[in-house]
């Protein structure tokens, strides 16, 4: 019995690393322009096609299509935010939400389009089968996606706390009208923000496309866990999605093995209400 | 007012219908199938069985008539001959234009009967007009129980419905339990809206009734990200069956998890579902072999109705092969045909005789039912279906034993 429970909770912290993993570029993108990106889930998606391309067409795996996904995905951020983010931002908040939800719409049917509604899946001996430690077995791809998970997330931190281009970022996200007059050009630090949250969701689909089927509506369940683990970590703070990813992953799983799967959901949301009725900017966030 | 003169209006249809026949040489038989829409594939491909039986009653084929005795060629003998016509239509997915095109096939095609409509919730709508009217209609794939509970006199159903594949699972295991497997502990793994819902209730009740215990019950939320919980929880009680009621994406996740955990019960069934998707099959075949699932369509031995209507329509589609839906449209279709041939008439009263006295064998028919004998309520009483296994990435069918194709290999083997 303790032996599975130990399985149950490895289990959620290797989901709740990923669920970090695909939240880290909505945060930066919220933190960072106050912007709520509604397609996000959808770039998660087209990472994951990226994936089954490389797989395909030049039978490489994720060291061949992690890369690629990352940089698909960063150059789609920045086309974004040039032809379509940068100008909505004007608008009103209203505007912002009805713009990136039309670019998911049209991003999942483009997809639909373009691959078929059918389920793709990439064969399962990419990373190499599960292995047992202790007891405990390891899923091979959700061991990799945990570890670049948590890769992506200490990187992404450094740069925003600790490297020029970071200060000058957030110093963007305070005030643009003051970044300005320092001399660092708002736009093209917006842009680098959208690469950046980009590259990483980028990373985040290539790695779940190993273990979790293909389809053009695989982004919409992934968003959804994505928003609660942002507001749940605080808005913008990458190490705060880490800990909220964790916390979701590892109460969800222990739900669904000691209450029962369709009870998750409704102990993860009265969590997650009651977290942002005591601290309404999240776990990590400044108030 | 409005009443009589539609009665009339409706009458004067009757009549219109019934004069024309003795000196017309072409039946038509509408036909009403999502040609547009989400579902689009499946109807293009009933489509094509439809034409395919057009062709078998006008033109014969000679293999085919020494066991079907439609397929002699030269139309409906019945009919001195008269050849068959199909208008198809498009409901577009959409239940409004279901009941729109039944209109019209009816009021300006005049068809002498109607197949219809794939989904439920179309066949429900489409139903009424042919009822208002005074049509028959034969629908060949719609479960949705209440269909035959509405009292109409016009729909009759051929398919198979969830209490019919209860049944089926329930004797299955019955025999195996007979032949030695252990069968004390059933798990039941479903999704939780109405298909899941609704169909493992509906298989708890039928095992509660003939003696089968259900001893565990797992609804889960469908398309998560994660499904190891569950595969956990089977695995800590250790049940001798596991069936399994998901949608593809539930599917795939499970196949894998059960692989990742290393675990596998001795008997696994997936209600059709996701685990009988082309997608599932091909990705998934290789660690999944022996999964146990049904369907009604399975080529059969060679020679009989099934493997030669299977071939000749492989040679219309350029290489699929008749499947669950396509096999059971087809079989609505023929039922229709056979009953306007025994009428030998297209008067809309004499045909619903005909249709009421539809008997059927087996050997006759291209779906793997027992046969085709309609109720009161106008339901296939004979309506069954196959139990297949998963052998080489393709479902064979494994029971009953007078329709299996392969022997049933058990326990799971998996990967």
């Amino acid at each position: 019995m303790s032996m599975t429970l130990v399985q149950v909770v490895i289990g959620g912290l290797l989901l709740g690393a990923v669920y970090a993993l695909f939240s880290s570029g909505l945060t930066l993108i919220w933190g960072m322009m106050n912007v709520v990106n509604f397609a996000h889930g959808d770039f998660v998606m087209l990472g994951m096609y990226t994936a089954v391309v490389i797989w395909t067409s030049l039978g490489g795996g994720p060291w061949a299509s992690v890369p690629a996904a990352a940089i698909v995905i960063a150059t789609l951020g920045v086309i974004s935010y040039f032809f379509l983010v940068r100008h909505i931002m004007k608008g009103p908040m209203l505007a912002q939400i009805l713009g990136t939800f039309g670019l998911a719409l049209f991003l999942r049917y483009g997809a639909l389009w373009a691959f078929g509604a059918n389920f793709k899946s990439l064969p399962d001996n990419l990373v190499g089968h599960s292995f047992v430690l202790g007891g405990i077995r390891f899923e091979g791809s959700r061991v990799l996606a945990a570890v670049v998970g948590l890769g992506v997330t200490f990187a992404l931190h450094l740069i925003l706390t600790r490297t020029q281009i970071g200060s000058r970022m957030l110093a963007v996200s305070e005030n643009a009208t003051a970044a300005q007059l320092m001399g660092i050009r708002p736009q093209r630090m917006q842009a680098l923000a959208w690469a950046m949250a980009g590259a990483a969701t980028g990373i985040a689909g290539a790695l779940i496309a190993l273990f979790l089927p293909i389809s053009p509506t695989a982004g919409e369940t992934l968003a959804i866990v994505a928003f609660v683990t942002v507001s749940l970590g605080g808005f913008g703070s990458v190490t705060g999605a880490l800990v909220a990813g964790l916390l979701i992953g590892v109460v969800e799983s222990l739900t669904a093995y000691l209450v029962g799967p369709i009870y998750k959901e409704v102990i993860v949301y009265t969590l997650f209400v009651l977290v942002l009725w005591f601290r309404p900017q999240g776990l990590m966030g400044k108030a | 007012m409005i009443k009589t003169t539609l009665l009339a209006g409706a009458a004067l249809l009757a009549l219109a219908g019934a004069t024309p026949v003795l000196a017309q040489q072409v039946v038509k038989i509408g036909a009403v199938y999502p040609l547009s829409g989400n579902s689009a594939s499946t109807g293009n491909y009933a489509k094509m069985a439809f034409e395919m039986g057009v062709d078998l009653i006008n033109n014969g084929n000679a293999d085919l008539a020494k066991v079907f005795p439609l397929a002699k060629g030269g139309g409906l003998p019945g009919l001195k001959g008269a050849k068959l016509q199909l208008v198809i239509a498009d409901n577009q997915g959409t239940p409004q234009a279901g009941a729109n095109q039944t209109l019209r096939l009816i009021t300006e095609e005049k068809v002498a009967g109607l197949v219809c409509c794939y989904q439920s919730a179309i066949t429900v709508t489409a139903s009424a007009v042919a009822e208002k009217y005074g049509v028959p209609m034969i629908n060949g794939e719609s479960v949705a129980a209440n269909l035959t509970e509405r009292g109409f006199k016009w729909f009759f159903r051929t398919t198979p419905v969830a209490a019919d594949f209860a049944t089926a699972y329930l004797t299955f295991l019955k025999e195996q339990k007979a032949a030695g497997l252990k069968t004390d502990s059933i798990a039941i793994v479903h999704e939780n809206t109405e298909y899941g819902n609704s169909v493992s209730s509906v298989i708890a009740d039928a095992f509660a009734k003939g003696g089968l215990n259900v001893t565990m019950k797992i609804p889960y939320a469908a398309n998560g990200p994660d499904v190891q919980p569950q595969v956990l929880q089977l695995k800590e009680k250790n049940p001798d069956v596991v069936i399994f009621i998901s949608y593809t994406q539930d599917a795939i996740l499970y196949a894998k998890t059960m692989k990742e955990l290393n675990w596998k019960p001795p008997i696994l069934i997936a209600d059709d579902g996701g685990f009988n998707d082309p997608a599932f099959t091909k990705q998934m075949g290789p660690v999944t072999e022996g999964l146990i699932s049904r369907s009604v369509f399975a080529q059969g031995k060679p020679g009989s109705v099934a493997a030669i209507m299977d071939e000749i329509y492989k040679k219309k589609t350029g290489g699929d092969g008749l499947d669950d839906v396509s096999a059971r449209a087809l079989q609505a279709f023929f039922v229709l045909a056979d009953a306007i041939n025994r009428a030998g008439s297209t008067e809309p009263a004499k045909v619903q005789a005909a249709i009421k006295a539809t008997n059927i064998k087996a050997e006759e028919c291209v779906a793997g039912y027992d046969g085709v004998k309609f109720d009161d309520k106008g339901q296939n009483t004979l309506a069954s279906t196959l139990v297949t296994q998963l052998k080489n990435s393709n479902y064979v069918a494994v029971w009953p034993k007078s329709r299996a194709t392969d022997p049933l290999v058990l326990p799971y083997k998996g990967w």
